[in-house]
């Protein structure tokens, strides 16, 4: 049986992906799935926590993991939103080109 | 450590990499749901059941296929397509790896990682419902507003006001 040690490691590799990604990538649509690769891995933490935890019947990490996803669909849909809107103020979705604030 | 592990790991390792580092966005998405079945398929291994199909619906249907649609509305011609990775990607990998090496570190030196884990609990639909009904049934309350208002948010943050389409 694996330890947890092993979830840990998983988690610690697909949050850097996700960091690597959003911090390099000049899409914004793929800088927000960087993100959402992150929250993903914290989700995967919350998981081998509860399994490896002392009071798995308690489900509280199971529960904290759905409300996680919730909050990230909605992120997800809003950040998607707000890229269409740039997108259509400035026909672009390159963040090297996305230079000011004011339109 | 055992097989099936190390076969979702790599899945979901090679899914989520491939993600952040093709060229073509869509070809980005598909690599994607890929690494996020993949970790679906570990939560089904940890025993949480329900996470992991929640995780198939949300993420694989609904968050990929709202990204698909996305990139197929910002479609920029191929000829003026700027480089994929931004100017200062050295940086960027070198604070993500520099993240990996601290998180890698502590988590290799904490004694508390290497305890076997308890008998599998039951996680059956039924308990999460009863959970989310007595003891979190005001952050599920919660949940619902925030849903609702990030739906109404998001599509008045995406209409487009000029033409008057509402």
């Amino acid at each position: 049986m694996n330890s947890l040690q092993n979830y840990l490691l998983l988690s610690s590799l697909l949050f850097s992906i996700g960091l690597a990604g959003a911090l390099i990538r000049r899409n914004a649509i793929l800088v927000l799935i960087g993100i959402e690769l992150m929250l993903n891995a914290a989700n995967l933490n919350l998981i081998a926590f509860w399994r490896f935890g002392p009071n798995p019947a308690a489900l509280t990490g199971v529960l904290f993991a759905i409300f996680s996803i919730s909050i990230a669909a909605a992120e997800a849909a809003v950040g998607l939103g707000i890229i269409l809107a740039a997108y259509r103020h400035s026909r672009t979705t390159d963040l090297d080109q996305m230079n000011s604030l004011k339109g | 450590m055992n097989v099936v592990f190390l076969i979702l790991a790599a899945i979901s390792v090679i899914g989520t990499a491939a993600a952040m580092s093709l060229r073509n966005a869509v070809h980005c998405v598909l690599a994607l749901t890929v690494g996020l079945t993949g970790i679906a398929a570990l939560y089904l291994q940890l025993g949480a059941q329900f996470v992991g199909f929640t995780q198939i619906m949300v993420y694989v249907g609904a968050v990929a296929i709202l990204a698909v649609f996305a990139i197929m509305m910002t479609h920029q011609p191929e000829s003026s397509k700027p480089p994929t990775f931004s100017s200062f990607w050295v940086w960027g990998s070198i604070v993500a790896a520099s993240v990996f090496s601290i998180l890698a570190w502590a988590v290799h030196s904490s004694s508390a990682s290497r305890q076997p884990p308890y008998p599998l609990p039951d996680a059956t639909v039924q308990q999460i419902g009863d959970a989310l009904m007595h003891r979190f049934v005001l952050p599920l309350e919660i949940m619902g507003l925030l849903l609702t208002a990030a739906l109404i948010g998001a599509v008045v943050i995406a209409m487009d006001r000029k033409e008057g389409i509402k």
